[in-house]
């Protein structure tokens, strides 16, 4: 069924690193990770390219760690994007029952399927994903699949996701430009989820956020369907950016300082406790009081889950995040994050892991992975869907955007 | 249902009269094509302040005006000599119209002769009883700020004065076209745009349908909706047509792409069909229509002609009430009362902005000239126009909010970025500094 031994690669243009997770795929479709690579990006604020070229730089010097470590030659990838533009909202298609005997047909969930996906957007906006959720028969709430049943009346729930379509060019343009292929784009909030949870968790209820260097993404599954996907362009960045500010050291130290002694949560423990930060590259030596740093990293954070608790609230999410948060992401590595998420959401959180994927395991531990290692997760789904197609039809990027995937 | 069935019907009452005013170079040339193409059966009537200009018109009935002030020769895209024009020539011009029920303007916004006349013209025009809508396009970008100015204005005097003005944009026909596209046949589209929302019109009001839509119809969707006026139309045959015409329908750029019938809150659809048009369909075209135009009241109307085996036609006119008409629209006497008007007689148009009423006041319509405009007026005018700046800016994307250069709280790294606001609060300033929490 599959060309070759199958190679999957997916890449994730980060605000601090640019990732690639190079996986091979069996025959029975099972993933393997056998190659990461990673580089320092410079070219991304907030989860968007800024400076094209140095960003093309950046992947290429990830891709090609990628290709050392997994020795294949990468020549397609699959893409993560994310960006403050990005928006999820749930839409909702309905369609008649033409037929005599009111039998529901594949061109019946077919036609409400394109129903659903008519939707208002300006113009210069892009649909990434429309991820099929629930059907309703005559009124009738989560039928999974109504073909073969019986009503007047199909509907169906779809959840959108959309951005702006010149910033969603960017990275795959830049991509491009280094002769490698995209094959597909994925929202990395939602690969992230696909990454970490597993049906089960799905089905319960979960909160995957994925707090990377610049964006923030977040995805709410319950009852086994994506409820609620978001953007918030705030992330590590913003950590450091308030420290170099509220300490007054420069960006870099900043960031340092944030990786040695950063935490979610004050302890009323350090309360006196100073850093002395030795004096180096011409910076003066400094003593830094301990509580008045974690307090800026804490108020970050908290504002951080503060607000998706809120919008979550709104959409009257909160109740149903019965399998708890999942954190991932660099800053999910932050001391005390886990507590900081537990108190916010009043649930139990956990940093995700990818454990539903086997290879090298030094990726698979790293928070930060599950984006890409999602990524891939999604391209095996794609692929195993398009090697029917392949062999006849060219993969233009109108193709590879705006398709359905099933419900996963 | 034939045409001659329904004939006596109508010498009974009275046969609606139309006419089609071409004002102005775009107008001429509008109503040209709508002449060879199959729109003869309407009078037509030229109308340019330009002898040369007005000599290309493939009309009999031609009007050169402000001869006095231009000897002939244009206004040279000045929107006040155009209008000054036409104000000496108020009563040549009722003239003209009078006896007419229902008149079209076409003609182009921003240049001189259409953006100045065509208000005062539809004010005339008013004042003798008719309904007046008004087919006007806008010009390209690249014609200017200046000329899309002048047309926004024009277009907002027009939309005061006339019952109805549906705007095409000669940027949204762009959409329409591919780069290969010549200057010539890009014109033919915007033309043939505007003879279909002649050509649809007149159709729906006289050939008689099943379910009929009929003048005071068109008066229900246009009087006092001025602000925003869309028009569309589509045809498909075939299998499957209900759905083809319905997807034409929705992706026609005059609709922005639905958005605007989305908006809109009164919805005029005719239906055309062969006599194998069948209730599904009907149903399905309705079914969606609706479905888009959720707020929206729905007026709808078929028609069955034997030519049309086969064939679906649809002709959507929507509307959008301006905050003006909302008052007005409380006031249960105004749609008689419009559709009195309209059809046969002349009537009083109220207005709750001026001093009640009153039933013994004989004027016909109170429409004030532009230049001494009552205080009420002013107040009401200025109100509009802060109305519509407010609505243009609901558009404009969350992050564009203007900030003043005055905050003394660098925002690092993040101070060339795209600020992210969340709920009026930029998050790219520390959040210890947005709480005020004191760290010492």
């Amino acid at each position: 069924m599959f060309k070759s031994p199958s190679i999957l690669v997916g890449l994730e243009v980060g605000t601090s690193k640019v990732c690639v997770v190079v996986s091979e795929i069996s025959d029975m479709g099972a993933l393997n990770i056998i190659g990461v690579g990673q580089a320092k990006s410079r070219g991304v604020r907030k989860g968007e390219i800024v400076d094209a070229t140095v960003a093309s730089e950046d992947i290429r010097n990830a891709i090609v760690e990628a290709e050392q470590m997994a020795n294949v030659e990468i020549r397609s990838v699959f893409l993560a994007v994310t960006g403050a533009h990005m928006r999820g909202f749930n839409n909702r298609g309905f369609h008649p029952v033409a037929s005599h005997d009111r039998e529901i047909s594949d061109d019946d969930v077919q036609d409400v399927i394109k129903n659903a996906k008519a939707i208002n957007l300006p113009a210069e906006n892009h649909v990434v994903h429309v991820i099929r959720q629930h059907f309703l028969v005559d009124g009738q709430a989560g039928i999974v699949n109504p073909v073969g049943m019986f009503g007047a009346r199909v509907e169906v729930d779809v959840h959108v996701l959309h951005g702006n379509y010149n910033r969603l060019q960017n990275p795959i343009r830049a991509v491009k430009g280094l002769q490698v292929e995209v094959e597909g784009v994925v929202f990395s909030g939602l690969a992230s989820a696909l990454s970490l949870l597993s049906s089960h968790q799905k089905e319960l209820g979960a909160l995957v956020i994925d707090i990377g260097g610049g964006t923030t993404e977040y995805v709410v599954y319950s009852g086994g369907i994506i409820k609620y996907t978001g953007v918030l362009a705030v992330g590590g960045d913003h950590v450091s950016n308030d420290l170099a500010y509220g300490v007054k050291v420069p960006l870099g130290r900043a960031e340092q300082l944030k990786i040695e002694h950063g935490s979610a949560v004050v302890d009323s423990s350090i309360r006196g406790q100073t850093i002395q930060m030795a004096s180096g590259l011409g910076l003066p030596e400094q003593a830094i009081n301990l509580e008045h740093l974690r307090r800026i990293v804490s108020l970050r954070l908290e504002e951080i889950f503060a607000l998706i608790a809120s919008e979550l609230e709104a959409a009257g999410l909160l109740d149903y995040l019965r399998c708890g948060v999942y954190l991932c992401g660099g800053v999910s590595r932050t001391r005390d994050i886990v507590k900081l998420a537990e108190r916010v959401f009043g649930t139990p959180a956990s940093i995700g892991n990818s454990s539903s994927i086997s290879g090298v395991k030094s990726a698979l531990d790293q928070p930060e992975f599950a984006s890409p290692i999602g990524v891939v997760k999604f391209g095996s789904f794609e692929s195993k869907k398009r090697s029917d197609e392949r062999k006849t039809l060219g993969h233009g990027f109108k193709q590879t955007l705006g398709y359905i995937f099933r419900r996963s | 249902m034939s045409n001659e069935i329904k004939l006596p019907d109508w010498e009974n009452t009275r046969k609606l009269s139309a006419k089609v005013i071409g004002l102005g170079g775009a107008g001429i040339n509008a109503v040209n094509h709508m002449i060879r193409s199959d729109l003869r059966e309407l009078p037509f009537l030229a109308m340019h302040t330009n002898a040369r200009a007005l000599a290309q018109a493939a009309v009999s009935d031609q009007v050169l005006f402000g001869l006095e002030l231009m000897r002939g020769l244009g206004t040279g895209g000045d929107p006040d000599l155009g209008r000054a024009a036409a104000s000496e020539e108020t009563e040549k011009l009722k003239e003209l119209i009078s006896g007419t029920d229902l008149l079209f303007i076409v003609g182009g916004l921003g240049g001189g002769t259409t953006t100045g006349a065509a208000p005062v013209l539809a004010r005339a025009a008013k004042e003798t009883g008719a309904l007046v809508l008004a087919l006007v396009t806008l010009p390209f970008e690249f014609e200017g700020v200046r000329r899309q100015r002048q047309a926004q204005a024009g277009l907002h005097d027009l939309r005061l004065a006339a019952d109805g003005v549906i705007c095409l944009p000669h940027q949204k026909v762009v959409k329409l076209i591919d780069k290969n596209t010549s200057l010539l046949e890009t014109f033919a589209i915007t033309n043939e745009m505007l003879a279909q929302g002649v050509r649809g019109i007149w159709q729906m009001l006289t050939r008689h349908g099943l379910i009929n839509v009929d003048f005071s119809d068109l008066c229900t969707v246009l009087r006092g909706r001025q602000a925003e006026s869309c028009f569309a139309t589509a045809e498909a045959r075939g299998e499957g047509r209900a759905r083809e015409v319905t997807d034409k329908l929705l992706a026609s750029p005059l609709l922005e792409e639905g958005q605007m019938l989305a908006e809109a809150d009164a919805v005029l659809v005719s239906l055309i069909g062969g006599p194998d048009l069948t209730m599904s369909d009907v149903n399905r075209v309705m079914e969606q229509i609706n479905r888009q135009a959720e707020k929206a009241q729905v007026i709808m109307g078929a028609a069955i002609l034997p030519e049309c085996e086969g064939l679906i036609g649809v002709t959507l006119v929507a509307a959008r009430r301006s905050g003006r008409a909302k008052a007005n629209a409380d006031d249960s006497n105004e749609r008689e009362n419009l559709a009195e008007s309209a059809g046969l007689s002349v009537s009083e148009m109220e207005n709750p902005f001026f001093s009640s009423p009153s039933q013994t006041r004989p004027s016909p319509r109170y429409l004030p000239p532009p230049p001494d405009l009552t205080q009420e007026r002013k107040e009401q005018l200025f109100a509009d126009q802060g109305r519509y700046r407010s609505r243009k800016q609901k558009n404009v994307s969350r992050w564009r909010q203007g900030q003043l250069p005055l905050e003394i709280v660098s925002k690092g790294r993040f101070e060339q970025s795209e600020p992210t606001l969340h709920e009026g609060e930029d998050l790219d300033v520390p959040t210890y500094i947005r709480r005020g929490v004191a760290l010492n």
